[in-house]
């Protein structure tokens, strides 16, 4: 699973790198006398409602993809790992407040919580990053919270503090590394849910705006056009499909590794 | 003056109440004194749950003292700012039962030596890295394998990396909480051997916890016997093992293994009705105090 979801993830990264040079085309240029053509070998995804080239919109919305999944999970990591250390290091009153409003945003399905944000800042990819970091952060702080609350009473840590060690340092050295394996797995995950995070919220015109391409963005120019020109939507659609399902491989496969419990029965990761 | 006293400590655990329980209170050290001069070796013995490593704790503030007073070179431990604490714990070390756990493996041996060094910003690096290789001679380990991770030692090694650790900032007073407990026999003898040289080597102090009574025996000039949170008998050791005062002390030296399997021996069981758990510590002869 491992292996799989490592080959989707690369193919999608190393797409979205080269993507302008796997297509002569532009993915803004129109070609009206063409719109909504299917399939060719000029064009092998087809055209959308303007006459432009899906392939080469769906290469650059990979690049939109990406950058919304490593902005949203490397800012939420950062923000949920140290919070969620605090809270789990210091106990009290820190660990009451930190935790309430882990509890009070987990309360709220986060899409909604999401839609709302971007409904009130106004539609922009900034503002998507910010609504969808949002209700991101939580689950590395509860996920780090309870790692850190067993990391604490390690002998190693005890022994940290017996030489004089400055609490900063405790966390930063000896506490946040025991929790770091299990972040990695929920950001590979995370990263999964960031993606249709955007393109859902594209999708509702509440992100990405046009003519900047994004899946989310195409899903909705295709709705119209879902019996007469399938392609505008099937091609976006399955781009997310696959890198979804490769992240999730890829987070699963990550998972069992690091988990020691379960190291003998997938040796064949 | 001794340099380490000890009076009146406390250490209360409490747990909250909750939605179908109550409240509960554990007295794991209940009213606890002991002093321990310069350069002796002072045992701290009872069985699991004594709250003898909570006491040894509670003197390097891992764990904070419910109430009492802690005096290190007459100064008052429990008093001392955040700052004035750190400073002192360069003169006051621990060494840890559990090899395993007391070393961070993500770290190597030679960075695991270094931190203490790092953290009170002694020397430049290059003499950082001098000491820490003699540290490690120190302990009787090879230098060569300073960049080694803790799982590529075995037991005994590791217990000698958190020993380097420990004497890094040169302390003069060291807690050594089951230190060589979770060791094989045969490794056992040489890192005791190895406390003993170091001590002389270096004038070091130490409290000595542990559950093994021919160990302490064999090394401690004092010795305290712990019994549900409580001293209940105190003295030099080698009048506590010939003539021990408490039902509880004479129990745990009864159960001491003999060698010779046709040794007659008597074990004696604790009968919990014969101990007064209210009496306190009364001096049977010079510097010999049992609770009965």
């Amino acid at each position: 699973m491992l292996r799989a979801g490592a080959v989707i993830v690369v193919f999608a990264v190393v797409a979205a790198l080269v993507g302008p040079l796997l297509t002569p085309f532009d993915p803004a240029a129109q070609d009206l006398a063409l719109r909504l053509a299917g399939p060719s070998v000029a064009h092998p995804f087809g055209l959308d409602e303007l006459g432009r080239d899906i392939l080469a919109r769906v290469l650059a919305g990979a690049r939109i993809s990406f950058l919304v999944g490593l902005t949203v999970v490397s800012v939420s990591a950062s923000l949920g790992t140290l919070l969620g250390a605090m809270a789990g290091y210091f106990g009290g009153a820190i660990d009451d407040l930190i935790s309430r409003i882990v509890d009070v945003l987990m309360a709220f399905p986060g899409l909604l919580l999401a839609i709302a944000l971007v409904a009130v800042l106004g539609p922009s990819l900034g503002n998507v990053l910010f609504a969808l970091t949002i209700i991101g952060w939580v689950g590395y702080a509860r996920l780090v919270r309870g790692q850190v609350l067993r990391a604490r009473e390690f002998e190693y840590v005890q022994a940290a503090r017996a030489m004089g060690a400055h609490t900063w340092r405790i966390l930063w050295r000896h506490v946040i590394p025991t929790a770091m394996p299990a972040v990695v797995v929920q950001a590979t995950l995370g990263m999964a849910g960031a993606i249709i995070g955007e393109a859902a919220l594209s999708f509702l015109g509440l992100g990405v705006q046009p003519p900047t391409p994004s899946w989310g963005t195409m899903l909705n120019g295709g709705r119209a056009h879902l019996l007469d020109a399938p392609h505008l939507t099937i091609f976006p659609g399955v781009a997310i499909a696959l890198l979804v399902l490769g992240l999730n491989f890829l987070g699963d496969g990550l998972r069992d590794a690091t988990d020691p419990k379960s190291k003998s029965s997938n040796s064949r990761v | 003056m001794p340099l380490v006293e000890v009076s009146h400590l406390v250490k209360h655990f409490t747990r909250d109440a909750g939605l179908f329980r109550a409240g509960t209170r554990v007295a794991a050290v209940n009213d606890v004194s002991f002093s321990i001069d310069e350069g002796e070796t002072f045992g701290l013995v009872g069985e699991s749950g004594s709250g003898k490593t909570t006491t040894g704790r509670c003197l390097l503030r891992l764990v904070e003292p419910s109430s009492g007073t802690v005096t290190f070179r007459g100064e008052d431990v429990l008093g001392f700012s955040n700052k004035r604490m750190r400073e002192a714990r360069r003169d006051m070390q621990i060494v840890f039962q559990d090899p395993y756990s007391s070393l961070n493996p993500r770290m190597r041996a030679r960075d695991i030596v270094e931190e203490p060094l790092i953290i009170h910003k002694l020397g430049a690096r290059a003499e950082r890295e001098a000491r820490v290789a003699e540290l490690f001679g120190l302990v009787g380990l090879n230098p060569a394998h300073l960049d080694r991770y803790p799982h590529q030692f075995s037991g005994g090694q590791r217990q000698r990396i958190g020993l380097a650790r420990a004497l890094a900032l040169n302390p003069s007073f060291m807690i050594l909480d089951e230190p060589v407990s979770a060791l094989d026999v045969s490794v056992q003898a040489q890192v005791v051997n190895l406390l003993m040289d170091l001590q002389a080597q270096l004038h070091l102090t130490y409290l000595f916890i542990a559950h093994d009574l021919r160990l302490v025996e064999h090394i401690c000039s004092r010795t305290a016997v712990m019994f549900l949170g409580k001293i209940v008998e105190m003295g030099p050791t080698a009048a506590l093992f010939a003539a021990p005062q408490h039902p509880y002390t004479r129990a745990l030296l009864s159960a001491i293994p003999v060698a010779d399997p046709d040794a007659p021996r008597q074990r004696v069981v604790l009968d919990p009705t014969s101990v007064n758990r209210d009496a306190g510590l009364r001096e049977i002869s010079a510097g010999h105090w049992a609770a009965v």
